[in-house]
Formats: structure tokens, C-alpha cells, sequence
């Protein structure tokens, strides 16, 4: 999502890759901020510039500082909120190196980053992959990385994309505001390394690296969609940390109270208390705080990986959203520019070339096709948006009759700040897009014979398409809905998850493996049960308690 | 609000060896697979190399919850060109058409791809040396080159007296005693003229200068007298440094028993055994020469490709072999010209009236030209040939031999001879 790669292709495949592989954003606040009040237009331009900006292909520092500040004063004029910029500059190598943490200037040490790496490397050497010109993290200050290989005008494309468009995102949306922390995320990274490296000289690594595998198998189910996270400080959240395992240890205890009830409160424990008492979709939370034989150390661990989940659990809701709000923007920006005569025309046609080839969308069936192209979706519909204000068609009025005609600018950054993909698409898409896209729905049932053209692009499918295309976008949709179902607090302590099955489709074979490591955090057996429409058990996989637990 | 530009490109690259390492460690067992099967199908001369890796995707993907194929659903496409509602559409094969949530679960499919990665050098070197069970020592050494030569590298300020060098310290003593000196020298010169023009005859004024004069000239004399002849700081030493050196060419004889008996697992056995003495032999010789002999009853020189790959049957005459050696060394290898090595690998399975003459012919022949002659045993039991080698090595130092069913065991063949080359280092 925050990254540009060379050719459309190559970026639908980074950002249709594991979640985590994208180099990431994001953070919270304390409370959340007012929002700004909004000019209903841009303010207005300065005079036009005598000269344009040198235009050498060589950057130096000077250059780059010349540049940023023209974007950064457009970007003000623009309204755009962001954090303060940190531009690093760096090498390939480097750039590979951050690919393989996930996009973050620290991380834990993990074989599966340098799986990542090795094959990062092997295809970038091969050249069968460009690197990102840029990674951008959402910290405070906001990190840009530059590639030194990048020319001039690479960097000023850079820097309006990453520094100003991603950058007022983060800061911005308010997924971004609720999840995340954008000042302690470094902080917390840098944490996480020195403890899990602590972890490994006293326990040994395989110990460790069991633990994160496990842990790892399981993040996507460590996020709070609901709850909104506690957000405290490096410092609070190192004091705590002694007393929380501590309190933890006990509370586990608690649970797994093998002492028999006192006679005279017999009756109470007849009836078979149910735990959980309600059904828990964060599993990884759920075994921090209750899995039997975890040791303190080894709760930590779970709780590491779980925060740095839900760090980047809103990066995976707002795909289209956020690339396609940076795009427009560096789009914008640089035109703006250009009009105002800083720009050569050189400089203009290198980096519309760049953008020509990231907003690239393959048709279906096209040799590069691997599904839409969040970059071309976004850019499309965020330009749409402004289309529809300044120049709404009968066809707008009908559909968008609140946006038809208002003043751009608002509406584009409500549009940004107030949504995530599938709110946004269910909200913003118009007929024109779908029809300027050629979109179609396909539904493919498993009792069919043929795959069936649901909606196109015409009157009777517009609705139908940006609902489909709005579900395709949802996280509760796109992965399994696997909660913690029950305990058998007085058997044999095994775990029970449960499946809901969405549209009846059924769980890959990797659930087996997956059960695995429950098993393995557990410390017991675990069952999974898949749950069709009809709340009927169709399928269930068992895994038996582990032979000896976690040392 | 641009709060700074930080150019981190001096700030250190290779972040993720730490993760390398990690992944490496995880997958051992298939890299040691992989090692051995690259060391099978290289030439001895060809070890020192790094290699391709192929780790099949499935063992290394990290499984999560995903949706497999079957139920229904919805995906929406760019770039319809003849759809239109209702339009049946053939399923195509091999699966599911791919939207949203398929992208991870294919990833950990059934797709026969390998991971390939590239082992470096070292790393593969690594592998094999952990497969021989090699003490770290050794290790250090193999992968270094601790034969040293001395060579002169100029002069230095320190040394032992035995390396002083007179002449350079006394011409440096001199251009120290005329610098010092050369102030106060030309005042003197200066002084002693203006005394020689003074006139005979002297009133009281320019009695008083000369008296001035004079003590002046002797202040300098003095101050001249004072500068030392020989100062610690002028002490010159010869300076010599020792580099490394591969010092001369070696030959190395592999002999090797071919008969029926030599299954694969043996014959790769000896492999290992061979290339343990080559990787030996390149750190310490410029050139080295490899020398093939196969014999069963006869004894035959091969090339490498030869040697590994054939198979004779019929009796074992392990005598005819050293007749061969000892042939070609007469032949090729002067033994004041050439390190000759050798190493010998049999089953011990050995014609019987054989094994004594193998013994006189090491005695008398060949081991007085070796450096080192190192025979292996690729099986259990314990043959006449057997018998008579183990004489042999109570009264040879360079003669070592072992029994070897495990590439762990190969080393200590070897042992003496590290042992030996690490003293002398």
C-alpha cells in the first residue's frame, strides 16, 4: 500500500501478498484530534515562477530540499494535514532490508524475514522485480525512504506521494487514529527486538522461534475489531510488563483451579459454567490471558506479536483508500506545479511516465492480470469524486445528490478521513468509474456448472457490481470468521474454535497446520468446527494435545 | 513541515543477515540434503564453490487461515469486453478464479515450485565441514592459508637488536646531528669571523666584546658537544613480515578399490575422504596434481569422471595399485620436486597372499617418498590387509589409517597431519 513498484503488476502483486509484506503505516492518538476546519477551496496560488526548478538528473540534497519545499507549500494550500517529515535516504541494499521487516526501520529477528529477503534479493538481482522507489512508515515524524537510485524527479514524485499523500492518510483516517500510535510504534519495535532477542539468549532460540511460528500463523485473528486498543507509553508499557505477567500467571491460575469446591457451595459448580462466556474472535488475546501452561515469557511474545498485528491491521482495510489518496495527491501536487511554473517539461513526462505505469490496470485475461489494481481503483475513484463536484452530470445528481456540485475539496478529504475500502467503495463508486473500468461481477457457486455473469456495467448492475465489489473489499469477508467457541474447563482442557462459514465456503487444507500451532500455544488438544449456513457442524479437524508442552 | 533529510546510506546494509541466519538454521536438514547431493555430483577440484539450493514452497510456507475452493462467491473484474448479464462462463480449470482472499491461500499450495536461494561459498563449506564433524581448529585452518613466509618490509623504529641495522641508524644519527646543530653552527661560524677581524690591538670596549664573543663560542661549543652521537630515536631495525605462502606444488594419489564389493554409499565415502585431503592440500600447495588410480586385480590410471562412476567385478589385487604409484611417481613426480600425498580407500577386501607385499611395497618403496599416506577402510570387518596396515602404522608416523562408515569419521584419518601443520603454524 505504500509502496511504488515499477509497472502495475508488480504492485497488485506486493499488495496481494501477505499483509504484513507491505511496508506499512499507521498509528493512534491519545484522543482523537478535532479535525482542522477545512478551506472550501484551495488557497490561491503565488504569482507564477520566473524559472523553473533546476532539472538535472542527479539529485543532491539542495535539489530535494528546493523541491519539498514548493510541494510542501502546494500541499499546504491543498489543506493537507500531516505528520512532520523524516526523508532518509538509502541504498538498494538497504531497501531490500527494510522489504524483508515488514517496511519497519526495526523488527524482531525471524527466519521467516529472511525467507523474505533471500528471495527479494534473488529476484531483484534476476531482475524479475523492481524495488519500491519509496517505503514510507506511519510514525511521528513520518519516515520517507528515498532511493538514491532515484532521479530528481523520482524523488519529487516521491516525496508528494509518500511525504504528503500517505503521510495526511495516516494522520487522517480515522482507522488510522482509532488503532494505531504513530509517536510509539519505533519505540515499541525497537522494544520488541531487545525483548524477543532476550527471550532467545535465555530460553534459546528454538524455544523462541517456535513461539513467534505459532504466533505468526495466528496474527491476523490477534486483532480488536472492535475494542479500541490502550494506548500507553514505551515507559508505562515497560513498568507494567513485570506486573502484568505477574497478575497474569495468577489469573491463569484461577481459571484452571483444580481445588474441589467447598462442600457448602456444592450446588453452584453443578451447573456447567460455560467459558468463554460469549464467543472471542482476537484468538491470540484469548490465549495470552488463558492458555494453561504458556509461560510469562512466552505471553509476552503473544502479546508482541498481537500489537504489532493490530498495528497494521488498519493498513490492510484501507488498500485502495490509501494509495489511491497518495496517487491523487502526487498526481495534483506535481500538475500544480507544473502549472505554476516550476516544473520543466522533462521532469513532467519522467514521473507521468512512473505514474502512467503504477495506475496501470491489466483487462481481465490479459497476461498480467492479477486482480484490480488498488492504485488505479483509488486514483480513479478519488479523481471521480472531484469530478463529480466540479462538474456533476444528471447522472451524478441522481446518485451523489449530497456531493453534486460542492466545493471539491471537503469532500475529498471526508471521503479520506471518515471510510475504509469497503465503506469507501459502498459509498464513492460511481457508474462512471464502473463503466470507465469495464467492471463486471462474476459469481462462481460450487454448485453450478458454470461461472455466471452477475452485473456489468449497466443500469441494472451498477448497484449490484460496487456491492460486490464493496464486499470483496471487506476483511470479515476475504478471511474466515474463526472464533474461540468454548473450553472444556473440566475434561481434558481442550479448545474448541468455530468456523462460521460465509456464503458456505470451506477452510483451506492449511487449517490443519494451523491447528497445529493453537495446539501448541494451547498446550491441549483443539478442535475446529466449521459451521454452515444452517448452523450445522459440516466439517471438523482435531488436533491432539501436544506431547509434552511448550519448555 | 520538513523536519530533516537523513542520509542513512553509510548506515550499514545486510540488517537481515541476522534473519538469514535464522532461516538457515531452520533448514538444515534440507541444506546438509542439498550439500551432499552437490558434493556427489561435483568434481573434488570443483568443492570450494557456492550452490543453488531448491527447497520445495510447500516445507517453508508458513500456514494460515484461508478460504479453499467451493461455496459460492462473488468477484468483481476490470475490463469487460462481450459479457453481458447472465452469461455462462466455462469454469476454468485447475480452480478458482481469483480474488481477494485466494492470493494467500494459493501462495501455500500445492504449487510443486521450488524456493531457490543461493549458498554462498562459505556457507556451503560450512555445511560440509559440520557433515566431517571437523573441530573448529581445524576448521580456522582450512579456511585459511597458515603457511607463512617472511618477507623484508622496509625499516621500522622497533625491533630487536638482532635486526638493527647500523648503517641505516648511523646515517640517521647524522642528519639528527646536523639538523640540531645547524643554528647554533652558523652562529658559531659567524662569531669565530667577527673574532678574527677584530684588530691586535684592542681598546677597552672591544676587549669587553671579545670577552663576549668568546664566551658565547664556548656557550655553543658546549651546546654542540651536548647533541649525542647515537640517540634511541635514530635506532633503524630491518623489518620483516610474515605473509602467507603456498609454498610449492603437491600431487595427490587417490587410490581407490573398484571390485563388485564398492557399493555407491561406500564409494561416496571415499569421495568425502578424498576431497578432505584435496581442501587439505590447497591451502598449503600452488599447484597440486590429482592422480586417479582404480584397480581391482589390475590397477588402471582414470580421470575423476572414470574413477567415481566405474564398476568392475571380479578379485581385489590392492598391491597392483601401489606398483602403479609408485610407477607414475617414478615417472612424474620426483619426490625432491613434488609433496606427494596419498590416499587410499578400500573395503579391505584384499586377495590374501596380496596384503604382505602391499606392506613391503609401502615399507621399501612408497612411503619414503610420501609426505603422508592416509587409507580408509569403507567397511567393518577386519581383513587381512587390515592386519598388515596396522603394522605398517606402529612404525610409520605418516602413515595413518581408520575404519570409517560415517562421513563423521573420516577427520581423524586425517588428524596427524593437522596436528602437525598446526604446530609447525
Amino acid at each position: 500500500m505504500t509502496t511504488i513498484v515499477e509497472g502495475a503488476a508488480a504492485a497488485a502483486a506486493l499488495t496481494a501478498e501477505h499483509p504484513l509484506n507491505l511496508p506499512p503505516p499507521s498509528a493512534s492518538r491519545r484522543r482523537l484530534r478535532r479535525e482542522r476546519s477545512l478551506p472550501q477551496a484551495p488557497l490561491p496560488a503565488p504569482p507564477r515562477a520566473e524559472h523553473p526548478l533546476p532539472d538535472q538528473s542527479d539529485w543532491t540534497f539542495e535539489l530535494i530540499e528546493l523541491y519539498h519545499e514548493k510541494i510542501r507549500a502546494a500541499a499546504e494550500r491543498f489543506a493537507l494535514d500531516t505528520y512532520p517529515n523524516q526523508l532518509e535516504v538509502i541504498t538498494a541494499e538497504q531497501m531490500m532490508d527494510a522489504y524483508a521487516s515488514v517496511g519497519m526501520p526495526v523488527n524482531y529477528r525471524h527466519w521467516s524475514y529472511g525467507k523474505e529477503f533471500i528471495s527479494n534479493e534473488r529476484s531483484y538481482r534476476r531482475g524479475q522485480m523492481g524495488l519500491a522507489y519509496e517505503i514510507v512508515i506511519n510514525s511521528d515524524p513520518c519516515i520517507s525512504y528515498l532511493m538514491e537510485e532515484n532521479t530528481t524527479a523520482m524523488q519529487a514524485l516521491v516525496i508528494a506521494h509518500a511525504a504528503y499523500g500517505h503521510n495526511s492518510f495516516f494522520k487522517g483516517n480515522y482507522l488510522f487514529r482509532l488503532w494505531t500510535d504513530a509517536s510509539s510504534i519505533i519505540d515499541y519495535l525497537v522494544y520488541a527486538r531487545n525483548y524477543i532477542a532476550e527471550c532467545e539468549e535465555k530460553h534459546g532460540m528454538q524455544a523462541v522461534e517456535d513461539i513467534l511460528d505459532s504466533c505468526h500463523a495466528l496474527q491476523n485473528y490477534g486483532v480488536d475489531r472492535y475494542h479500541r486498543p490502550s494506548k500507553i507509553s514505551l515507559a508505562e508499557e515497560r513498568a507494567r510488563r513485570e506486573e502484568r505477567l505477574a497478575y497474569a500467571q495468577a489469573q491463569v491460575n484461577d481459571i484452571w483451579r483444580t481445588l474441589p469446591k467447598r462442600p457448602g457451595r456444592a450446588g453452584e459448580g453443578d451447573e456447567q459454567k460455560r467459558f468463554p462466556s460469549e464467543p472471542q474472535e482476537n484468538l491470540l488475546y484469548f490465549i495470552e490471558k488463558n492458555a494453561p501452561l504458556l509461560e510469562p515469557w512466552q505471553r509476552e511474545v503473544v502479546r508482541i506479536v498481537r500489537k504489532i498485528a493490530q498495528y497494521f491491521y488498519p493498513q490492510r482495510q484501507t488498500q485502495v483508500m490509501n494509495e489511491g489518496w497518495a496517487t491523487f495527491w502526487h498526481h495534483q501536487l506535481l500538475n500544480t506545479l507544473y502549472d505554476e511554473g516550476h516544473l520543466t517539461d522533462g521532469v513532467m513526462i519522467e514521473w507521468l511516465k512512473s505514474h502512467t505505469n503504477v495506475i496501470f490496470q491489466p483487462p481481465v485475461g490479459h497476461r498480467a492480470y492479477s486482480g484490480l489494481n488498488p492504485y488505479a481503483l483509488g486514483f480513479a475513484m478519488y479523481t471521480d469524486i472531484k469530478r463529480v463536484c466540479e462538474q456533476p452530470t444528471d447522472e451524478d445528481r441522481e446518485w451523489f445528490p449530497g456531493l453534486a456540485g460542492t466545493p471539491w475539496l471537503p469532500a475529498l478529504h471526508h471521503a479520506m478521513r471518515n471510510f475504509k475500502d469497503e465503506s469507501f467503495i459502498g459509498q464513492y463508486l460511481s457508474p462512471k468509474v464502473i463503466r470507465d473500468m469495464r467492471l463486471f461481477a462474476i459469481v462462481d457457486d460450487e454448485h453450478q456448472d458454470h461461472l455466471r455473469v452477475s452485473a456489468i456495467h449497466d443500469t441494472q448492475g451498477y448497484r449490484e457490481v460496487r456491492e460486490a465489489l464493496s464486499r470483496q473489499y471487506d476483511l470479515a469477508t476475504r478471511e474466515p470468521d474463526i472464533q474461540v467457541w468454548s473450553v472444556n474447563l473440566r475434561g481434558d482442557r481442550s479448545l474448541t474454535l468455530r468456523h462460521t462459514r460465509h456464503s458456505n465456503r470451506p477452510l483451506h487444507d492449511s487449517a490443519q497446520e494451523v491447528l497445529k500451532h493453537v495446539a501448541r500455544l494451547w498446550g491441549f488438544g483443539v478442535n475446529l468446527e466449521s459451521v454452515d449456513q444452517w448452523g450445522d457442524v459440516s466439517s471438523h479437524w482435531s488436533i491432539a494435545p501436544p506431547e509434552h508442552s511448550l519448555s | 513541515m520538513l523536519q530533516q533529510i537523513i542520509d542513512r546510506r553509510l548506515a550499514g546494509k545486510n540488517k537481515s543477515i541476522g534473519n538469514r541466519e535464522r532461516f538457515l538454521r531452520r533448514y538444515q536438514g534440507q541444506l546438509r540434503d542439498a550439500v551432499r547431493k552437490a558434493i556427489d555430483k561435483r568434481g573434488i577440484r570443483d568443492v570450494e564453490q557456492g550452490e543453488d539450493i531448491h527447497i520445495p514452497k510447500r516445507d517453508i510456507s508458513e500456514p494460515t487461515f484461508g478460504h479453499g475452493a467451493g461455496g459460492a462467491r462473488e468477484i468483481v473484474h476490470p475490463g469487460n469486453q462481450e459479457y453481458v448479464r447472465g452469461d455462462h462462463i466455462e469454469r476454468p480449470q485447475g480452480g478458482s478464479g481469483r480474488g481477494g482472499g485466494s492470493g494467500q491461500a494459493s501462495d501455500s499450495g500445492e504449487g510443486e515450485d521450488d524456493f531457490v536461494f543461493h549458498l554462498t561459498k562459505e556457507e556451503f563449506m560450512q555445511i560440509f565441514f559440520d557433515d566431517l564433524a571437523l573441530p573448529r581448529l581445524m576448521r580456522t585452518q582450512l579456511a585459511e592459508t597458515p603457511e607463512m613466509k617472511s618477507h623484508r618490509a622496509g625499516y621500522s623504529n622497533a625491533g630487536t637488536p638482532s635486526n638493527l641495522s647500523v648503517i641505516r641508524s648511523m646515517r640517521g644519527a647524522i642528519s639528527r646531528r646536523v639538523a640540531i646543530g645547524s643554528g647554533s653552527r652558523a652562529e658559531l661560524l659567524a662569531l669565530e669571523e667577527r673574532l678574527a677581524e677584530l684588530p691586535d690591538v684592542l681598546d677597552a670596549a672591544q676587549e669587553l666584546a671579545k670577552k663576549e664573543i668568546e664566551e658565547r663560542i664556548a656557550q655553543l661549543r658546549a651546546r654542540l658537544e651536548r647533541i649525542p652521537y647515537l640517540d634511541p630515536i635514530d635506532l633503524r631495525f630491518r623489518n620483516r613480515v610474515r605473509l602467507p605462502v603456498p609454498t610449492a606444488k603437491a600431487v595427490m594419489f587417490c587410490l581407490m578399490d573398484v571390485s563388485g564389493s564398492m557399493d555407491e554409499a561406500r564409494k561416496d565415502l571415499s569421495k568425502r575422504f578424498f576431497i578432505l585431503l584435496y581442501l587439505f592440500l590447497t591451502r598449503h600447495y600452488e599447484k597440486i596434481d590429482i592422480v586417479f588410480i582404480r584397480h581391482h586385480t589390475q590397477a588402471q590410471e582414470v580421470d575423476e569422471e572414470n574413477f567415481f562412476r566405474a564398476r568392475e567385478t571380479g578379485g581385489t589385487v590392492v598391491s597392483s595399485a601401489l606398483v602403479l604409484m609408485d610407477e607414475i611417481i617414478r615417472a612424474r613426480y620426483s619426490p625432491t620436486d613434488w609433496n606427494i600425498y596419498a590416499a587410499q580407500a578400500s573395503d579391505g577386501d584384499n586377495w590374501h597372499h596380496d596384503s604382505g607385499r602391499c606392506r613391503e611395497l609401502l615399507t621399501e618403496s612408497i612411503l619414503p617418498k610420501c609426505r603422508y599416506f592416509a587409507y580408509v577402510q569403507v567397511a567393518d570387518e577386519e581383513q587381512n590387509l587390515w592386519e598388515e596396515y596396522a603394522r605398517l602404522q606402529e612404525v610409520q608416523k605418516h602413515f595413518a589409517m581408520r575404519k570409517v562408515t560415517q562421513p563423521s569419521q573420516i577427520y581423524p584419518v586425517f588428524r596427524d597431519l593437522f596436528k602437525a601443520e598446526g604446530a609447525a603454524a
